[in-house]
């Protein structure tokens, strides 16, 4: 028993606390590994407690007319009177032209990717791909800003204007004229479009591949082109996946900020107009937060970020679901 | 009577006997059934395929007669599948496979350029080992491949959908639910649901890869009836590594095996009856006896 | 075993409802004109990725020099100087962004690719799924209400957590991915020899996985680099960040080296997004010639990493096919 004492003594209380330590290394191990785990799934749950805590004052004061399309009053922080549909519009308006533009380009993609790529050319296309989702999205901007919209998005706002402007429904969506440095909505759908391009195509892409190749050969040996195969056979039986793959570009598109505010024009126009500058939920925080005046302007804000919050996240749990039932199906494609 | 089948003219193209002289593989000619009097469907002359640089198949010069059964056997390995995916040209699916020879199709080399794969896929359909029925109903299965060649109107189709399935002896068990999914049969339905398909092309010739491979017996003893009852209307080229259900279905037996390069290369080839009973090789001998692999 | 064929009656003979020539050129020229599309589709797509990489390069580039590394900004409107603050703040938001992220995505990836199935694992996979999916912008009000507002002021600590944030689920994902692809017999080897769990992770998995695991770190930290909302309202922005006069003003002070790395948490940092962000918006033309130097010095840092990371991943696979 005193040997034990002095042989523990004799040693540094660094060592020591070592020795004790992996003795009981199994135990610190689990507890790290499930206290981490913890750290993530609280951080989780932080996100929507105290974004919904922070913008308790705005959501007692103006209730439900903050998300309604038929508020009349209107965003104004020196009446400290806030509604937000100004900005859900321009984000919904922003995204959808993000997405038509975007879906087709993708899948086009996606499809010479998995089915007619000759092998030498995948690996680096593939790269090209993931590049264009690696560079940072101020950088769009900058390139929006100074390139992009003068040279691109002007003159095409000015022909859409001229052509669809006076067409009667859809004429009110291309009222002019585009501002000379183009900054609109339009320009951050399509730079918008471009961004969230890879995310649909990689997916996409990785979707179609897993389909098995039992089903490419099924539909050749009856004597189908390739095309009829692509659009007959593989596209329907990833469609699921696909739409999860849009869901998910759909979720970038909503979420993302610079690229965006950067080119918008960051205004809360009467207008509807695609060729005007708008707002999204995210221009607007990033715009206003820092200097928000009052602190119901910045509660305001931040129910701005818990609807941007709670909106990706439904978007995520659908997308997530779509994906996984094809992985599912490919699995369970031949019952024997 | 016994002469090489390589000198007999092939009745559906006399010309193309002319050129083919000595062959490496030497096989003899059947007895009873004189091939000179029975059409020949499909010829292959001198076909070697390659993934790569590997030759998987070696050499091989067959002719398939018009209307009858012909089985090819032999290890797993010696290149069966390779040589029947080359029948219809779906050996060009794998990216760095090649095929140097010819495969002929009523006198006609499907290899020649300007052969157009589509066309000739449709004449040549194909089983294979796993059912894979597309995930549709069972109806739209079978119309898929009408459908691609223009046929739109709903009472031909229906006609068509009916005379495939009765054909794969598929129609009494599902005609009260062609709208359910193929993918919901039972394996040996599938099989079946495979088979009506490629049949509602109506292709001249019907390659099959194991088709009863994944199957129970019962399944498989229908799927060979089946085989029986078409192949009045159809050339029938079927791989199996199940000698007796060659010894049962087929009127023609097609022996390979690997050479020592591990190509695969023809050891045999004549009636099934005699190649069993009466085989001219020692290697087949030991094969069909079971003394091999 | 021609018994069978007198068994089965034979189908009679066969009507043909196909003609086979009918529409097979449409369909021939249709099948051409969907693949030639797809291909000059994936060529489009390409063409904005050389075009901002050609245009910044060029452009950028011409304003690259010492200064522009090693020098701190000039008020607007006098030419020179340069972003050495942002450079720095860069660095240290994402060594500390990286020191809070690794630990916890390394302990939670071992957790989610052991127990997958429990209600933990469930979650932490929710979890992960549910943080890669919130927008940057979100992050940054989040770590806001959670850092700044209870301490008070804007801090380089506040936005390195919130760039965690951003790390946090691509190390999770890779990491986990990659210990599940390393054989079970190995690890299920050591554990058999007797090896207590954690050494057996420690010295037999994580060494095995650990070039994919680090291609993971470094592709989220590319990712990170580039991100700019999530430090709007956490590390702000600071054009008088000096660190060379904080250190040495805290080692004269006498100052213990924790003291003074404290004392630099605390502040308010820039970064070359932020500073790309704020030059871009200025109306002095120098200023916004220094924002393309900055897009020059991003896209070659965030390609190269993201180059470097995928040719890694690309030719062990190469080496694993093999
Ligand atoms: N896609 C491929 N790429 C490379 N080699 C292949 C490929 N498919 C088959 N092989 C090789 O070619 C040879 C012949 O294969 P094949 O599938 O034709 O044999 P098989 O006789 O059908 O065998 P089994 O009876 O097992 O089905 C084998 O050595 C095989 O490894
Ligand atoms: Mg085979």
């Amino acid at each position: 028993m005193q040997n034990v004492v002095a042989h523990q003594r004799k040693k540094l209380p660094i060592f020591a606390r070592i020795e004790s330590i992996t003795k009981h290394g199994d135990r610190v191990w689990t507890g790290l590994n499930i206290g981490m785990s913890l750290v993530v799934v609280l951080l989780m749950l932080l996100v929507g407690i105290l974004l919904w805590q922070d913008s308790a004052s705005s959501r007692q004061a103006f209730g439900f007319s903050f998300l309604s399309p038929f508020t009349e009053a209107a965003w104004n922080p020196v009446e400290n009177n806030f509604a937000a549909w100004p900005f859900i519009y321009g984000t919904f308006i922003t995204s959808l032209v993000a997405l038509i533009i975007a879906v087709p380009l993708s899948i086009g993609i996606a499809i010479f990717l998995s089915e007619l790529c000759p092998p030498w050319l995948r690996t680096p296309l593939n790269l090209l791909v993931e590049l264009l989702s690696a560079i940072p999205s101020v950088v769009y901007g900058l390139w929006g800003i100074f390139v992009f919209l003068p040279l691109v998005i002007t003159p095409l706002g000015q022909f859409l204007g001229s052509t669809l402007g006076s067409v009667p429904l859809l004429g009110s969506l291309f009222s002019g004229p585009i501002s000379a440095s183009g900054s609109s909505r339009l320009a951050a759908g399509v730079i918008l479009a471009i961004m969230i391009l890879p995310t649909i195509a990689a997916v996409t892409r990785d979707v179609l591949l897993a389909i098995p190749s039992s089903q490419r050969e099924a539909s050749l040996a009856l004597g189908a082109t390739r095309w009829e195969t692509i659009s007959r056979v593989l596209l329907p039986y990833g469609i699921s996946g696909i739409l999860g793959a849009v869901i998910l570009g759909l979720g970038r598109a909503l979420g993302e900020t610079m690229a965006v505010t950067m080119v918008i024009g960051n205004s809360i126009g009467a207008s509807a107009s695609l060729l005007k500058p708008g707002y999204t939920m995210s221009s607007v925080i990033a715009n206003e937060f820092a200097e928000a005046v009052s602190p119901m302007h910045s509660q305001a804000l931040i129910e701005v970020a818990l609807i941007l919050f709670l909106m990706t996240l439904i978007l995520n749990i659908i997308a997530r679901l779509l994906i996984w039932s094809v992985a599912r199906k490919s699995t369970s494609a031949v019952r024997v | 009577m016994e002469t090489t089948l390589i000198n007999n003219s092939f009745a559906s193209n006399p010309a193309v006997n002319a050129s083919s002289a000595v062959h490496s593989t030497p096989y003899t000619f059947p007895k009873e059934h004189d091939l000179a009097t029975l059409p020949i469907k499909m010829e292959v002359k001198d076909l070697s395929i390659y993934y790569n640089k590997f030759k998987a198949v070696e050499g091989i010069s067959l002719a398939f007669p018009a209307n009858q059964i012909t089985a090819i056997i032999g290890p797993s390995g010696c290149g069966k599948s390779t040589l029947l995916r080359s029948l219809n040209r779906m050996t060009e699916l794998i990216p760095r496979a090649h095929v140097e020879g010819s495969v002929f199709l009523d006198g006609e080399n499907l290899y020649a350029p300007g052969t157009d794969v589509v066309e000739l896929r449709r004449r040549i359909g194909m089983v294979f080992q796993r059912p894979n029925p597309f995930p549709m109903s069972i109806y739209d299965n079978i119309a898929y491949g009408p459908r691609l060649y223009g046929v739109k109107k709903r009472g031909t189709l229906d006609e068509i959908v009916e005379t495939s399935l009765k054909q794969a002896a598929l129609w009494d068990e599902v005609k009260d639910k062609l709208n359910d999914s193929g993918m919901a049969l039972s394996g040996g339905q599938q099989q079946r649901l495979c088979i009506a398909r490629a049949l509602a092309v109506e292709p001249d010739v019907v390659l099959m890869d194991e088709p009863a491979a994944s199957l129970d017996p019962i399944a498989t003893l229908k799927i060979e009836e089946l085989m029986q009852r078409i192949k009045a209307n159809y050339t029938i080229i079927i791989v199996t590594h199940n000698m007796q259900q060659a010894a049962r279905v087929s009127s023609f037996t097609a022996f390979m095996m690997m050479n020592e390069q591990r190509a695969g290369t023809l050891v045999e080839f004549g009636e099934t009856t005699s190649l069993f009973t009466n085989p001219k090789h020692k290697q087949t001998e030991d094969y069909v006896t079971g003394r091999f692999g | 075993m021609t018994e069978m064929n007198a068994v089965v009656p034979s189908v009679a003979t066969k009507v043909s409802h196909i003609q086979s020539h009918k529409g097979f050129r449409r369909r021939k020229a249709v099948n051409w004109v969907m693949l030639a599309l797809t291909g000059l589709i994936t060529l489009l797509a390409v063409v904005p990725l050389f075009w901002i990489i050609g245009y910044v390069v060029a452009k950028g580039g011409q304003y690259i020099n010492l200064d522009f590394f090693t020098q701190l900004p000039r008020p607007s409107g006098i030419p020179g100087g340069g972003v050495l603050h942002a450079i720095e703040g860069t660095l240290l938001l994402t060594f500390f962004a990286a020191l809070i992220a690794i630990p916890i995505g390394l302990f939670a990836a071992f957790y989610a690719a052991y127990h997958p199935n429990t209600l933990l694992g469930t979650l932490l996979r929710f979890g992960t799924d549910v943080l890669s999916g919130i927008p940057s912008i979100v992050v940054g009000i989040f770590v806001y209400a959670l850092v700044v507002k209870p301490s008070g002021h804007y801090s380089l600590l506040s936005g390195s957590i919130a760039m965690a944030m951003i790390m946090l689920p691509t190390i999770i994902r890779t990491t986990e991915e990659m210990i599940k692809l390393v054989p079970v017999n190995l690890r299920e080897g050591a554990l058999a020899l007797g090896a207590p769990e954690w050494k057996t992770a420690l010295q037999v998995t994580l060494p095995a996985a650990l070039s994919g695991i680090l291609t993971g770190f470094l592709l989220s930290l590319a990712r990170a680099t580039g991100e700019t909302a999530p430090l709007l309202f956490t590390a702000l922005g600071n054009d008088r960040f000096n660190l060379s006069r904080m250190i040495s003003s805290g080692v004269s002070a006498g100052q213990s080296i924790f003291a003074i790395i404290g004392n630099i948490l605390e502040q308010p940092v820039d970064s070359l997004p932020l500073t790309l962000y704020k030059y871009s918006q200025d109306p002095n033309i120098d200023r916004i010639n220094q924002s393309w130097a900055v897009a020059f010095v991003l896209v070659i840092l965030v390609l190269t990493i993201n180059i470097v990371a995928r040719v890694w991943v690309e030719a062990r696979a190469a080496r694993l096919r093999q």
